[in-house]
């Protein structure tokens, strides 16, 4: 579950990132976070990753209170949250599979749980026939499946998706969005930050929205268009 | 931390140094040259200390014996001047030994034809341990009986002493500053290779790996580079300094340099190239890694 409760981020030069910022997301849900850029999306991914600390307010991320986290438990916080990024961020010197492996080995996995989960997991995203190729040989779809297959192979409780189809043509970015959603039905938690209108249309899921640091609307996207005509 | 981990941590380790052949091989080649540096310094400032030492061996003090005495004498007063604890070695010349020094000394120039050996006294030539006590030694070598007179180049003693003393002092800053710079810019190739791998040490962060879990590889990568450069250097400057060596041997004009041979350097520089290859590996990864932790 991710919970934030009033929250303020305000950085050296004085502005607030974010202007008393509360929402709650549940365990297995699937939520789009949209917003124009600068209105504090980025500042979120990095609250709960742990990686901004809140100027005041409270944060809950899977268990942990990050307000008061101490720098030894951040890493035991993002092995419970898989992130993937728009440029997704693969090292290039690794084929298919040790780029997913080498994610469960820097956590200490044994060899042989590595052995069962990467095949598993690429098969889950579908690249189970690409395991020998190198990320440069692939398709920019290709490359943001296995960042996600990366995001998910220490199965994290959550996914956080940081416009995960800005560098992808429609098509793959249905594919993806399509996977990210058969990944939030087997449980995880899916919070997806994205500029594309259309997808956020296109699955009905929670949409929420942020402007200026603060939460302007919540809710379904049928519920918003209803709420506009009402007014 | 389980064995399976420190064994793939160890593995990672050694995988990097491959991996990044171009950056573990120019980390490698400053860890030599600057070790060189360093070691060819040291060896420089240690040869020149001993002949300094050497030249100073030679400063002496020549004790003159009372002419009333008999040779047995004279002779008998050696035994007192060993005595003294400052006293290195003794010798005693005879009037008529010194009468053929000072005939020799003067190209047998026929104007001192007429010294006689009488005319000279016994005396002893006193090498000492310390010539800087040589003031002290000197009074107290005035004080045996039977002693007239001595003769001690205190001044010539005081300098070399000085010149030892500047030497230890000029050598002793400039190693130290040769390893700070030398420390500095290993330390910077080390920081290159690791900028090199920022983006690999940032997804190591983002997937939820503990610092000491992405730390370790580094600090074994650093450690073996550092100690493959240390060796390096280390043959190197065996080989080199054996080769100088002996050609400065080879040179007629050249024999007033005798340097040691490098079994006498041997110990000292074994424990002064490893001690620095592995300070240099291991803090140069350590300090490097530490500005891209902090993700």
């Amino acid at each position: 579950m991710i919970q934030f409760n009033n929250v303020v981020k305000s950085y050296e030069q004085g502005n607030n990132a974010l202007n008393g910022v509360s929402m709650q997301i549940e365990d297995g849900e699937f939520c789009f976070l949209v917003g124009p850029s600068g209105s504090g999306k980025s500042t979120i991914i990095k609250l709960i990753t742990g990686e901004l600390k809140p100027s005041s307010g409270t944060i809950h991320v899977n268990g942990y209170s990050l307000e008061r986290i101490r720098k030894r438990e951040i890493p035991y916080l993002r092995r419970t949250v898989g992130v993937v990024f728009q440029d997704f961020r693969l090292i290039d010197k690794m084929t298919v599979y040790e780029n997913v492996a080498f994610a469960m080995r820097v956590v200490g996995a044994r060899e042989k749980e590595i052995r069962d989960r990467v095949p598993y997991v690429l098969e889950l995203v579908g690249l189970e026939n690409k395991l020998s190729r190198h990320p440069h040989e692939m398709s920019g779809g290709e490359q943001q499946r296995l960042a996600i297959a990366r995001a998910l192979v220490n199965n994290p409780s959550t996914i956080i998706a940081d416009e995960p189809t800005g560098n992808l043509d429609p098509e793959r970015s249905y594919e993806i969005m399509a996977l990210l959603q058969e990944i939030n039905n087997l449980g995880t938690t899916v919070l997806v930050v994205t500029h594309a209108q259309d997808l956020v249309e296109l699955f009905q899921k929670r949409v929420i929205a942020i402007d200026e640091g603060q939460i302007v609307s919540d809710g379904t996207e049928d519920e918003e268009e209803n709420t506009d005509e009402a007014e | 931390m389980r064995l399976n981990n420190i064994g793939y941590l160890l593995k990672e380790g050694f995988r990097g140094i491959f991996l990044h052949g171009f950056m573990s091989f120019a980390a490698v080649c400053v860890t030599v040259a600057c070790l060189l540096i360093v070691g060819s310094f040291s060896a420089l400032a240690y040869n020149l200390d001993i002949m300094v030492q050497e030249l100073n061996r030679t400063s002496e003090i020549l004790v003159l014996i009372d002419s009333s005495l008999s040779d047995a004498e004279a002779r008998s007063i050696g035994t007192k001047i060993n005595l003294l604890d400052n006293v290195l070695q003794s010798t005693f010349v005879s009037r008529e030994e010194a009468l053929e020094d000072f005939v020799a000394d003067h190209d047998d120039d026929p104007a001192f034809s007429g010294v006689r050996a009488e005319d000279l006294r016994h005396r002893y030539v006193v090498v000492l341990e310390d010539n800087t006590k040589m003031e002290q030694t000197d009074e107290q070598l005035r004080q045996i009986p039977g002693v007239v007179k001595t003769d001690a180049a205190y001044e010539l003693a005081e300098g070399f002493s000085t010149i030892q003393d500047v030497l230890h002092m000029v050598s002793a800053a400039v190693i130290a500053v040769l390893l700070v710079v030398s420390l500095l810019i290993i330390s910077n190739t080390v920081k290159l290779a690791m900028y090199d791998r920022r983006d690999e040490i940032a997804i190591m962060k983002m997937v939820g790996a503990t610092n000491g879990f992405i730390r370790l590889p580094f600090m074994v990568e650093g450690f073996t580079l550092g100690m493959v450069g240390a060796a390096l250097a280390f043959g190197l400057e065996w080989a080199g300094y054996d080769a100088l060596v002996q050609r400065i041997a080879a040179v007629d004009s050249l024999q007033l340099f005798s340097f040691v041979s490098f079994q006498e350097l041997l110990i000292p520089m074994v424990m002064v190239f490893a001690a620095a290859g592995m300070f240099v590996g291991i803090v140069g990864s350590w300090t490097s890694i530490r500005k891209f932790m902090d993700v």
